[in-house]
């Protein structure tokens, strides 16, 4: 208001209570319904943080349904902390996905070291024991001094957290998009180990059961974490949202994986639930809609960080590294000696009741258990009033006006490629894309994480797949995470596909078979029709991929409202992979293994540079489409590479992705210190062959002997194979052959080259200084 | 043959301890840091983590722990006791060993595979050394060896530096900023020991370097000729 104005200010009318908790008019109704009254502070402060959309996920719930959840072996899955799936030997893995991206955003080392604490808390509630996380974190612009702020306090966040705790980091993604400049993605993975008869869920059977709470202690930190931070576009990077943040103490951690476990192996409690989102509403809350039963909850017996908290604050505080159990009474003082022995907090909280309310009062419960006379109830709300049966809304979907979509399969080849146009030298392009953001060598990030704690890493970070021995077994677990947000920009169910296919096809091809798949789901404002559609489409292409690949959805989280004041972010479906590989000692992995081998292309490329890290180079964004995935040929040439491992008749494999087969080539002779002198034929565009990122394809390498019978195995999978050339020396050499070269050279005044021809020297500068060149 | 490893309750490398030693052929016992009893094992093995959170300094308030009295006296008694990166942190903070680990010169976290080489063949650390090169990875914040020249010019006479950094030629990284110096350790130091050679501290990791699998088992060198010298130790005893 200017100070000319004689216009007196409007009387400033206060935000009503419920609006300020960020719960809805139309909400506020459901919650009167649900309790047949008005609901006091401490029931809005806690539908509130349920209500929200991190906790109850009532946009995408509809969404979700859709999703194949069921498969061979599973144990547990969407709907508990983390699937759990059977790997034999008596023995399961755990695994989940799950994001952290505001708090990150805000307080970029403590958003991502609670990421990975929280994370790892949903392994190990489920009574595994965690045994490697991976992260997958996205920036904008990297040369932004703020993008340099964020890189740098979220990788020493994961990497504070992970590596005092004890769990390596062996796996993960850094990618740069400008549409993540305001709102970075921190998705962490985490992987746990247990034997069946660990399996325990989140649930409070039982009634006259006690209900005990252990770990740190509950303070004002995290207040409104799911439903201020999580659950509404950002403003700005607004530091009064900081005491939303979380402070993790990883050392606390540890303890609580320790003493948890050791609870559950003694079978000393009979439900276990970790707080993370919405505090110890969300716990009590699920525990008992789990188990059918109620929870009353005596407030004051909960260890407080600081005098003067309000019941509402303790009720949704999100202090982290604390757990909420259920155990038989006589089993107490056992389950007291366990934490104290760990020098963990323990307190009697509760008691399981029959009512399905959680009731919350102050002033003790008597050895009855029922409340002290004095007591006084403060809040009654039927636990699955906040879980089970939490409001669900239907939202619109509307696709964008403009939108471009792969051109169906079978589609032949373009020339229009731009590669000759513009007078590019193949392998300058080549050298290009390896030392860009994108592509060139992560070292200085996974170098921050210790990667071998607990002696199970068979594959450090950096070349692909992770892969990790289970002790006492000829087994290993094979661990992915990939998104594609570039194609999910331009089409959000092709993107997800995508993504699904080639986090699988990156198991696949180790000689794994993929079990099963979590996913983070980044989307905008979900109020936005138009980014509620890209999300409706992700979770169809991500179905749709899962159904024809054969590979249940185990569980994930959805993280919306993705957006700040420079717009929404790229569509960002991550998706984590766990396989099992039989026989560690099968593993192939991408680096060339010895020279003379048969170098060999399986799949073929299809027409379409969009998306793909070449065209961002070019700056050919908008002039092209995607290139098509056909999921039938994905399973057939994921299925394909597994058998001819699994026959030994493979010495390497490497998927061809971003940076197209020249890049899947380069990388293979880079990691080996191994050349390769190689024809590719060209029948329509070079930068299309040479560049491309059309999917189903790898390069594999082989003794020359058993050239021929991959090539026979290929084509009775219905999969064109073609021997490239000859693995060794120290120079990579692709001459490119064929009509397509030919025409390409002439149309460019036959000066540029028609051959990439460079020292693996040269490549590998390219690579490992890339990343440290563009921060 | 029984060999402690100390369990601290922010001990996360204690289970690879425990599983070089069960490789090596040895059986492995859990000795709890809130007891300084030692269950009359050979040897002692003080594992990588973060002992008690260490959010003071590496290795600093494990030293006032009830074990650590045991693993003492222990040591004074001439027992074997060999302290690996957070052990040796334990271990230096204890004036067990001499000298300090500072922060990494990098001031972040290192986690890499680096190149070490044992720099006597005679001593119980290394005794089943071949004396080339052994890869093993590095996975710490304070792994900055220092002590003062003196010290330092003592310590090399004495033959107390028992491992160096090198780089793929066999050469010592004894500068500071040689890149294969991964944390800017003093005269390119990577472990040493005390005056009588029962104690000793590194910061690589040769017990996660234990199995083929694994990538290498050259740890396994350094595991055995720790055994071999406890066993030795105690039958003599």
């Amino acid at each position: 208001m200017s100070d000319v104005t004689t216009t007196p200010p409007a009387p400033v009318q206060p935000e009503p209570l419920h609006r300020q908790l960020g719960v809805t008019d139309g909400e506020l109704d459901a919650i009167r319904a649900k309790l047949g009254r008005d609901p006091n502070h401490v029931e809005l402060a806690v539908f509130s943080v349920m209500w929200s959309e991190h906790c109850s996920y009532k946009s995408s719930k509809p969404l979700l349904k859709t999703l194949p959840t069921r498969g061979h072996g599973m144990m547990a899955g969407v709907g508990d902390n983390a699937g759990v799936l059977r790997i034999g030997d008596g023995l399961a893995v755990a695994f989940k996905i799950e994001s952290h991206n505001h708090p990150s955003a805000v307080e970029p080392y403590q958003g991502a070291a609670t990421g990975v604490g929280g994370i790892l808390r949903d392994i190990f509630t489920m009574g595994a024991r965690p045994i490697a996380v991976l992260d997958a974190l996205r920036f904008g612009d990297p040369t932004d001094p703020r993008t340099r702020h964020l890189v740098d306090g979220i990788v020493r966040g994961v990497g504070g957290y992970g590596n005092c705790v004890g769990v390596p980091t062996v796996g993960g993604e850094l990618v740069f998009d400008p549409s993540y400049q305001g709102n970075p993605l921190v998705n962490v993975m985490a992987i746990g180990l247990l034997e069946e008869r660990m399996l325990i869920l989140a649930e409070a059977p039982g009634p006259g059961n006690y209900v005990v709470l252990f770990g740190s202690t509950t303070g004002r930190d995290g207040i409104g974490g799911a439903s201020v931070l999580a659950s509404a576009t950002f403003q700005d990077q607004d530091p009064s949202k900081r005491p939303a943040v979380q402070v993790g103490d990883p050392f606390a951690e540890k303890l609580l994986i320790e003493a948890s476990l050791e609870l559950i192996e003694r079978r000393l409690v009979l439900g276990i639930q970790d707080l993370g989102a919405g505090g110890i509403s969300c716990a009590t809350s699920e525990s008992a809609d789990k188990a059918g039963t109620g929870i009353l909850l005596d407030l004051d017996a909960i260890p407080r960080r600081e005098p003067g908290m309000a019941a509402w604050e303790v009720m949704i505080s999100e202090s982290q590294e604390r757990m909420l159990a259920t155990c038989l009474p006589e089993n107490f003082p056992a389950v007291r000696e366990v934490c104290e022995r760990w020098g963990i907090p323990i307190a009697l909280v509760g008691r399981v009741t029959t009512d399905g309310d959680i009731a919350i009062i102050e002033g003790g419960i008597g050895p009855d258990g029922l409340p002290n006379p004095e007591a006084k109830e403060i809040a009654r709300i039927p636990a699955r009033a906040l879980t089970s049966e939490a409001i669900v809304h239907y939202r619109l979907a509307t696709p964008p006006a403009r939108r471009r979509q792969a051109p169906a399969p079978g589609v032949p080849l373009t020339a229009h490629d731009g590669l000759p146009e513009r007078g590019m030298n193949p392998a300058s392009v080549l050298a290009a894309l390896l030392g860009s953001p994108n592509l060139s060598s992560r070292r200085w990030v996974y170098e921050q994480y210790d990667a071998c704690v607990q002696s199970n890493t068979v594959e450090w970070p950096g070349h692909g797949a992770a892969v990790l021995r289970v002790k006492g077994t000829k087994k290993a677990l094979v661990a992915t995470t990939d998104g594609n947000q570039t194609v999910s920009a331009l089409d959000p169910y092709l993107g997800a596909q995508l993504s699904v296919a080639e986090a699988t096809r990156n198991v696949s091809i180790t000689g794994a078979r993929p079990l099963g798949l979590t996913n983070c789901l980044n989307y905008g404002n979900p109020e936005r029709p138009e980014a509620f559609w890209q999300l409706q489409e992700a979770v169809r292409g991500m179905g749709d991929a899962c159904r024809t690949l054969d590979i249940p959805v185990t569980g994930g989280n959805v993280s919306l409202y993705n957006e700040y004041p420079g717009g929404a972010i790229a569509p960002t479906p991550e998706i984590g992979i766990v396989g099992l590989l039989d026989d560690v000692s099968l593993l192939v992995r991408p680096p060339f293994t010895t020279a003379g081998d048969s170098v060999i292309l399986v799949g073929e490329s299809t027409p379409g540079l969009a998306g793909s890290a070449y065209a961002e180079l070019a700056g050919l964004a908008s002039e092209d489409s995607p290139p098509s995935l056909d999921l039938d040929r994905e399973a057939a040439l994921q299925t394909f590479i597994r058998e001819a491992i699994g026959r030994g008749l493979v010495a390497s494999a490497q998927d061809v992705s971003g940076g197209g087969l020249a890049v899947a080539i380069a990388e293979c002779a880079m990691w080996s210190g191994l050349g390769a002198h190689l024809r590719l034929g060209i029948s329509g565009s070079p930068a299309i062959e040479l560049f491309g990122e059309s999917p189903s394809r790898l390069v594999l390498s082989c003794r020359p002997r058993h050239a021929p019978a991959i090539e026979l195995l290929a084509r009775q999978f219905g999969l064109p194979a073609v021997t490239l050339g000859t693995v060794g020396g120290d120079r990579l050499r692709i001459e490119l052959t064929g009509q397509g070269a030919t025409g390409a050279a002439e149309e460019r005044g036959s000066r540029v080259a028609d051959a990439v021809d460079v020292s693996l020297a040269d490549l590998r500068h390219a690579w490992d200084h890339g990343l440290a060149r563009a921060l | 043959m029984r060999i402690g490893v100390v369990t601290f309750p922010g001990s996360n490398s204690d289970v690879d301890a425990l599983n070089a030693l069960a490789v090596a052929g040895v059986e492995p016992v859990s000795l709890w840091h809130e007891s300084p009893d030692l269950h009359g094992v050979a040897g002692v093995i003080l594992p990588g983590g973060f002992a008690y959170g260490d959010y003071l300094r590496a290795g600093v308030i494990a030293r006032f722990s009830p074990v650590m009295r045991g693993v003492s006296e222990f040591a004074a008694k001439g027992g074997y006791v060999l302290g690996i990166c957070n052990g040796f942190q334990v271990l230096a903070e204890s004036r067990l060993v001499p000298g300090a680990l500072l922060r990494n010169r990098s001031l972040r976290f290192a986690s890499k595979i680096v190149t070490i080489k044992p720099q006597r063949l005679d001593s119980p650390f290394t005794n089943k050394a071949t004396g080339a090169p052994l890869h093993m990875p590095i996975a710490h914040g304070e792994g900055c060896y220092y002590a003062d020249d003196a010290t330092l010019d003592e310590l090399e006479r004495n033959g107390q530096v028992l491992w160096r950094y090198v780089g793929e030629d066999g050469a010592a990284a004894l500068d500071q900023d040689d890149p294969a110096n991964p944390n800017g350790s003093l005269r390119g130091i990577a472990g040493v020991c005390n005056a009588a050679g029962n104690v000793a501290g590194l910061m690589p990791h040769p017990e996660r370097m234990s199995e083929s699998i694994l990538g290498s088992d050259d740890g396994m060198q350094l595991i055995r000729s720790f055994v071999e010298s406890a066993r030795v130790w105690e039958t003599a005893r």
